[in-house]
């Protein structure tokens, strides 16, 4: 390459590098060279008008020059794609290429064969250092993790591709919130109006299987709560998609099914964010969708599939559940006062199984807050089945907890770091009992296991509707009403849905494959990836 | 004099009724309703020398206290009265005698043996030197909390996120205050059952303090992102410790956990000499209506279940990290001190 002074037209430039197809060095940069000539030439001093008129001058006589090559026959391109006259030459719009091809008179078709043997050439040299060299590892995983787009609404780009997907599968979507919290503005916050979702949903045109619509509408009203249900209840509602679905023609079952599920999984997520046991069980889905041999009838394929599911949720549910009540059961003695917060189906199961079968007597405090109050259902359940129980507040806790002699919580997910991702205040009743020296132990199946690591309840959470906090004490009338917060401009109302406990606040976790500390989750997870490799 | 003593008799019994009534809006106003008794009492009440007057106070002072055991306020607006009775006394009895300053050293306290008054003495200076003393009392009960807030600037600073519980008229003058020179935000916890954050955040917002409501349960999870917690309390122990609205125990193991600076606001007038004895705190803390947690309309489950409402808290004097009072900001470890130049010890127990 020969160097070239920057007070050079345009015109001049390209006519200086074009001159270089005489030698067979055509570097594939070139345009971008060009290019960045192209922004230098903005840099430029106005100054010398002398080398412009001289420009000018030249470019007459080019012009000239055209005119006369224009009466020969010209070689068009396979692709026939009309060349620009030459008087639009000197705009700097022009693309290069056909540029090139009127300047140097070379046809357009030969200079895109040379490009190609260059291409190819350095392609195949290319292949040859990669495998003479190391071996690339799945290049794409070692890119990085990609960032959930849940935690990046701050970004427009990023908004932008969620309404387009919206648009594209037909999915209704729900307004942004008119209040954000400043402090999760990189969190979806909407209005959270359930109407909203199915007001323009047609069935006729619609992607979107209706038990899924049904079941979406139950997410949204909080119908169906609790990481096991939520699970459970998607593979339900995967196993009727998957039954309705018929093959279209010429498409394969193994990769139209994961196309038309994509939809529905959209449609989940504009509903209520998904937990992290459903996105387990979407992905072990996908991975046995996509393994399903192409030789497969449409029939066997589903029955497959549907086995599939019920051996998921039978292991990682059912049995693991009966797994933990019997490793937690031995850790209840009778005499025993044990604390729960919130609503757990695990921790129910586990407290009815030492109850009833083990016969064990104790004593059960049940915590609760607002603006949930899923303590209040834990408790229902608990007096159902007599075991004797009180029920306090949070606040309450640290008057509590002398007489505790365990704490047993519910967890949403645990993290790859050991940090225990439950419903918000968990966190709260095991820093109270860590300060009175109680035991915490936290039930979790292993399907509940992400990789995910997060050390505080920012990063991720789900942000529920600030109007439940009004309607927590509607009936109350000594309480300073703010249902109009809305119109008070400095005024917040946040309800969060999750927080992240420290690993170091729990003693022990107990799952299906034993009681383990909280460092132990990434180990477990290791040993999970290596069963479904193999 | 039977109409002057049924006289004093009414004015108590007036104050009784009122204080069983809940007719006292928060601690100031208590305490300012107190010593204004304290001083009719004072003013109108015939006594002859200072021992009579501090035996009669102390009756007085004991069946007020026992009307509201909770209510430490009137206990402690009892023992400031006799102390300044004490003070009053010894500054005459050493004016006659001695021209010496009557700051209590620590030399002095360790070295010289309390000079012991016996108070029989006939002063007749003694009634306008107490009610003078008493009405500058006054004047600084009611300047208390202007005392606090003008410090609000030494503690906030700006872009700051402040995190309190409940309602406090001391924090929120403090931030009113600070919030006319300073940008800060504000997170308040809204304190179930009782609900008085809604208060809070409500006022704040007309304010133009950017506020945001939280439950009990978020605490923690918002603990990291805060610099600063500010809480008023019921009544500050004499370990330093707190008797807070319940929840605050919560909000300072939080702060701990996160080394954030926990500052307590509250004025002189709610420090007490009594310390918290017993760790289930059946003397301590005091039990609302449980119908405030598990509403009446689940008869099935409150016939079956047992629920309890308690009020305040207790948070050990670890946990604090700086108490803002009228005269002035101190640590906890120096609340003994200040005990003893408010209350006189053989007055503890009334």
């Amino acid at each position: 390459m020969f160097l070239i002074p920057r007070d050079i037209s345009i015109y001049f430039k390209r006519r200086l590098l074009y001159d270089c197809y005489g030698c067979d060095i055509f570097p594939v940069g070139i345009t971008v060279l060009i290019h960045t000539m192209e922004t230098g030439k903005k840099v430029q001093p106005e100054g010398s008008e002398k080398t412009k008129e001289e420009i000018l001058a030249e470019r007459k006589a080019k012009k000239a020059e055209k005119a006369a090559k224009k009466s020969q026959p010209i070689k068009t391109t396979d692709h026939g794609t009309v060349t620009i006259p030459s008087d639009q030459v000197q705009s700097a719009k022009e693309t290069t290429n056909t540029v090139k091809a009127d300047e140097t008179g070379k046809s357009k078709a030969d200079l895109k064969a040379e490009r190609r043997q260059k291409q190819e050439a350095q392609r195949a040299a290319k292949a040859a250092s990669v495998t003479e060299g190391k071996p690339s590892v799945a290049p794409k995983a070692q890119q990085g993790k990609r960032i959930p787009d849940q935690i990046q609404a701050d970004r427009p780009s990023v908004e932008k591709r969620l309404v387009k997907r919206c648009v594209n599968q037909k999915v209704p979507q729900l307004p942004p919130a008119e209040r954000k919290v400043q402090l999760f503005s990189h969190l979806q916050q909407q209005e959270r109006t359930v109407e909203l979702l199915t007001k323009d949903l047609t069935i006729n045109q619609s992607k979107i299987h209706p038990a899924v619509i049904k079941l979406g509408l139950q997410y949204a009203s909080g119908i169906i709560c609790g990481s096991n249900a939520r699970a459970i209840a998607l593979l339900e509602a995967f196993k009727r998609v998957i039954s309705d679905y018929s093959t279209p023609e010429q498409k394969e079952l193994s990769r139209d099914l994961e196309v038309s599920l994509k939809p529905c999984i959209n449609f989940l997520k504009q509903c209520r964010p998904i937990s992290v046991s459903m996105g387990n069980v979407i992905r072990f889905l996908k991975r046995h969708i996509t393994n399903i041999p192409s030789e497969k009838s449409d029939v066997e394929a589903k029955k497959y599939l549907h086995e599939e599911i019920d051996k998921y949720i039978h292991e990682n549910v059912v049995l693991a559940g009966k797994t933990i009540c019997e490793e937690a059961s031995k850790k209840i003695s009778s005499g025993d006062v044990i604390l729960t917060y919130g609503y757990s189906s695990l921790l129910l199961q586990i407290l009815l199984k030492a109850f009833k079968e083990d016969n064990k007597k104790f004593r059960v405090i049940v915590l609760d807050s607002s603006p949930r109050s899923e303590g209040l259902q834990f408790l229902r359940r608990l007096v159902a089945f007599k075991i004797p129980s009180v029920y306090m507040l949070i606040s309450g806790a640290s008057y509590v907890m002398p007489e505790v002699n365990k704490v047993f919580l519910g967890a949403h997910a645990l993290l790859a770091n050991g940090n225990v991702m439950s419903r918000v205040g968990s966190s709260q009743v095991a820093l109270v009992a860590k300060a009175h020296n109680v035991p915490v132990l936290v039930c979790c199946e292993t399907h509940k296991f992400c990789d995910r690591v997060q050390t505080d309840s920012f990063v991720f959470n789900e942000l529920g509707n600030p109007d439940d906090l009004v309607a927590a004490v509607k009936g109350k009338p000594s309480v300073h009403s703010i249902a109009n917060w809305r119109e008070l401009p400095q005024l917040t109302l946040l309800n969060l849905t999750y927080d992240v406990m420290p690993g170091d606040l729990v003693t022990a976790v107990i799952t299906e494959l034993g009681s383990v500390p909280c460092t132990s989750v990434p180990v477990v997870l290791r040993l999970k990836h290596a069963e479904t490799v193999l | 004099m039977p109409s002057l003593e049924s006289e004093i008799d009414g004015i108590i019994e007036t104050f009784t009724n009122n204080l069983k009534q809940r007719k006292f809006k928060g601690s100031r106003d208590l305490a300012l309703n107190s010593v204004q008794l304290w001083k009719k009492i004072i003013g109108q009440m015939k006594w002859q020398n200072a021992r009579e007057l501090m035996d009669a106070i102390k009756q007085i002072g004991k069946d007020l206290a026992e009307t509201s055991p909770s209510e430490t306020v009137i206990g402690n607006m009892t023992r400031r009265m006799l102390k300044i009775v004490r003070d009053e006394y010894a500054m005459l009895q050493k004016g006659k005698q001695e021209d010496s300053d009557l700051q209590e050293s620590l030399q002095k306290i360790l070295t010289a043996d309390e000079v012991d008054f016996d108070y029989i003495e006939n002063i007749p200076l003694l009634k306008p030197a107490i009610m003078e003393h008493i009405g500058e009392f006054l004047t600084e009960l009611e300047s208390s909390e202007i005392d606090i807030s003008v410090q609000a600037l030494e503690h906030i600073h700006a872009n700051e996120i402040i995190m309190t519980i409940g309602y406090s008229k001391t924090v929120f003058a403090f931030l009113k205050t600070a919030a006319k020179d300073r940008a800060f935000q504000v997170i308040v916890a809204e304190c179930a059952p009782f609900y008085h954050g809604h208060k809070l955040a409500a006022d704040l917002a007309e304010a133009r303090i950017s506020a945001t409501l939280i439950p009990d349960s978020a605490i923690f999870a918002m603990m990291a992102r805060v610099n600063k917690v500010i809480i008023g309390t019921h009544s500050v122990m004499a370990n330093g410790g707190l008797k807070a609205v319940c929840g605050t125990h919560t909000l300072a193991l939080a702060a701990k956990h996160y080394s954030v600076p926990f500052v307590v606001c509250a004025p002189m007038f709610k420090l007490c000499p009594e310390y918290v004895c017993s760790l289930d705190q059946d003397g301590f803390n005091q039990f609302a209506s449980p119908e405030e947690v598990l509403s009446n309309d689940e008869g099935m489950l409150v016939s079956r279940v047992n629920v309890y409402n308690p009020i305040f808290d207790y948070v050990p004097p670890e946990l604090v990290t700086l108490f803002i009072s009228n005269t002035g900001g101190n640590a906890p470890s120096y609340i003994y001190r200040l005990l003893s130049e408010l209350y006189h010890p053989l007055d503890v127990l009334l």
